[in-house]
């Protein structure tokens, strides 16, 4: 068989990103810790750069490595997104770490190794780079959540998150070898050609399968690790969890889905509405009596997976481009929240409790509002991004004839604003407390643009949108 | 009997020999080298079947990696077995019954199996394929080619696990002295050593 290096060109962004990422570890260990300015730096500009060649690379499907890896529009507008959320939340980390003497060049690059498996992920389509991606993803993430490893909560998180990410693993591991066993193959295409009945056993492989990619974009019930992660990792860690890893689990939910089993639809769908369901509704009630911002943003997180799926569920090209829609709206409203979260620092500590903020809106009235238009937009109010995203979803739901699964998930979303309202309520009514201390520059940069997309979508959606439905269409 | 046979009776023997020998041995060190033991007659006894690429590998994988790591922890923990031991013969009747259903088990299952004809003829067929490529031959083949991207990927997630090892559990303690080969390579004997001259009877 001749090698032809043109044949490797759908990975460029992938290779280039774990090349960097190699090159940086011996950077890292020649120079320690003098190179963490450097090291960071560069870290951000190959996801740049990897941006740029996702977007550029001529071609509307592109496959590599005999069809195992492909480079569609869905994966395109993913690997934009997963991109755009791990280079916002490394920018806006270093700020943090240099204030918590906890710099470290390492971090740099576990997060592009991290994305690098997302990237994988997202192109995946086939079981065995799925779970390739998927472990490179998650072995970097948990190290990642450990990182302040002298805090005991961070390393409470990091071994949590450990256990429970190889439980689901093996979960994960264990659907596809049933798939596999009864389709004789692994490639999502060969998959598709023959599950076209409801045989049992290709059924248990599904749902375990399905298990364990609801653990990784924790969707209720495999939901457990997320407040306790979220709350016990350092925030920037946080940041990163929440932003880019969410992002291309839903993309793999949605390709293995779409791509693997159109021939037994109903049988996923119901698994999808009944995570959809369980989720929406988790995310809405488990959120409301915390006092924690981290670990309340990671009930939203868990409620907003849920609104996710309801498009998922749809099964059409319609809930589909609702998914990638509100994909790439929640990624901006959740950056944007964990800067303000991120600027929470008072006395040279960072302070996580809600009551922290009353009164940010005479202390520091800008930021209150945008904070407030980014609650306002998770709640999802009109005229804010969220919600858009949320109607686009539910006209999917709609569309497909799923009306209860729409009903509940506009119930929830009106249970889930009463907790969103209520930090709007503190920051606005109640005794201001002192000032926090001042945003760093990237803080400030990030919070700002997810501001003003957050309350300017409705203005210009179009180039979303349409990306999105080029990227639904791509894969039907 | 052919050699064959004599050799695959002889390499079974010990197998399962030295794996009793590896839960009957008093001390555990003796344990994890009775368990190197059935690793090495295991590989043997997949040498006999042509399967020269898996016996390797349980060679320097198992017995190269697994079972050092194995003699590691027990020599490194100081735990002590006798202890553990116990209440032995307390537990045997129901470690027994246990055993005994799971036998029972096992012979209802291979008992009531059925194999269809096409693959009884698929398993005398000898191994080794027509075109007389060995078995390391024919994953060297895939491996480096078809299935490169998973080899390439698979190789980054241990770089992962390493690197994660190191950054959270390595700390660079002050007031260790390391050594340092420049500066031993580059020590000069006007450095190092002083000749004084010393008066007799007068000391330093």
């Amino acid at each position: 068989m001749p090698f032809d290096v043109q044949s490797l060109t759908p990975a460029l962004p992938e290779i280039i990103l774990l090349a960097g990422a190699l090159a940086l570890v011996l950077v890292g260990a020649v120079f320690g810790e003098r190179a963490t300015g450097f090291v960071d730096a560069a870290v951000i500009a190959l996801l740049a750069v990897a941006a740029v060649l996702v977007i550029w690379l001529p071609g509307e499907r592109l496959t590599a490595f005999g069809d195992s890896f492909v480079l569609d529009y869905f994966s395109r507008f993913f690997k934009v997104l997963v991109l755009i959320g791990a280079a916002a939340a490394l920018f806006m980390s270093v700020d943090f770490w240099s204030k918590e003497r906890l710099r470290r060049f390492e971090y740099g690059v576990l997060a592009l190794l991290a994305t690098a498996g997302m990237l994988v992920l997202v192109s995946a389509s086939d079981l065995i780079t799925l779970y390739l991606g998927l472990e490179l993803m998650s072995l970097s993430l948990y190290v990642m959540a450990a990182f302040d490893r002298d805090n005991l909560r961070s390393s409470e998180a990091g071994l949590k998150y450990f256990v429970l990410g190889a439980l689901s693993s093996g979960m994960l591991l264990y659907g596809a070898s049933l798939i596999y066993g009864f389709t004789g193959t692994v490639s999502f295409a060969g998959i598709a050609a023959a599950a076209k009945g409801a045989q049992t056993g290709l059924i248990f492989g599904l749902a375990f399968l399905f298990a364990g990619l609801a653990f990784k974009v924790s969707a209720v019930p495999f939901h457990m690790w997320t407040p306790d992660v979220y709350e016990g990792a350092p925030t920037p860690v946080t940041t990163f969890f929440a932003a880019a890893p969410k992002a291309a689990g839903i993309a793999i939910f949605v390709r293995v889905a779409i791509d693997a089993f159109p021939g037994i639809v109903p049988q996923w769908q119901q698994i999808v509405i009944f995570l959809s369901i369980t989720s929406m509704a988790l995310g809405a009630f488990a959120a409301i009596g915390q006092t924690n911002i981290k670990r309340l943003m990671a009930y939203s997180s868990i409620g907003h997976v849920g609104y996710g799926l309801v498009g998922l569920s749809a099964g059409t090209v319609a809930g589909v481009q609702g998914v990638l829609v509100y994909m790439a709206i929640y990624l901006a409203m959740t950056l944007g929240t964990f800067a303000c979260i991120l600027a929470m620092r008072r006395d040279g500590k960072a302070v996580e409790e809600i009551s922290e903020l009353s009164g940010l809106a005479t202390t520091q009235p800008l930021v209150a509002f945008l904070f407030a238009a980014l609650l306002f937009s998770l709640a999802g109010i009109p005229p804010l991004a969220g919600f858009f995203a949320k109607f686009y979803v539910f006209l999917a739901a709609i569309e497909a004839g799923l009306y209860a699964l729409a009903v509940i998930g506009v119930l929830a979303s009106v249970v889930g604003a009463y907790y969103y309202l209520r930090i709007v309520k503190i920051m606005y009514m109640d005794e201001p407390r002192p000032a926090f201390e001042g945003m760093a520059v990237p803080v400030r940069i990030v919070l700002g643009l997810a501001g003003i997309f957050v309350i300017f979508f409705f203005a210009y959606p179009a180039p979303i949108v349409a990306a999105a439905e080029a990227a639904a269409k791509s894969l039907f | 009997m052919t050699v064959a046979a004599l050799f695959f009776y002889l390499f079974a023997a010990v197998t399962v020999a030295s794996a009793f020998m590896v839960i009957a041995a008093k001390n555990p060190v003796h344990s994890v080298l009775f368990l190197i033991l059935a690793f090495v007659n295991a590989a043997g006894l997949f040498l006999l079947l042509g399967a020269e690429f898996l016996a390797m590998i349980l060679v320097v994988v198992y017995v190269g990696a697994v079972a050092v790591l194995f003699l590691f922890v027990v020599m490194m923990l100081d735990v002590d077995f006798t202890e553990m031991r116990q209440g032995f013969l307390q537990y045997l009747p129901v470690g027994a019954l246990v055993g005994l259903i799971f036998l029972v088990e096992l012979v209802l299952v291979v008992g009531v199996w059925a194999t269809s004809p096409a693959l009884v003829r698929a398993a005398e067929a000898p191994l080794v394929s027509a075109d007389r490529i060995t078995n390391t031959e024919a994953i060297g083949r895939v491996l480096y080619t078809t299935y490169i991207h998973y080899f390439q990927l698979a190789g980054i997630v241990l770089l992962v696990a390493m690197i994660g090892a190191i950054v959270l559990t390595l700390r660079h303690k002050p007031n260790v002295k390391r050594q340092d080969i420049a500066a031993q390579v580059g020590r000069r004997v006007a450095d190092a050593v002083e000749v004084v001259k010393v008066k007799p009877g007068q000391g330093i």
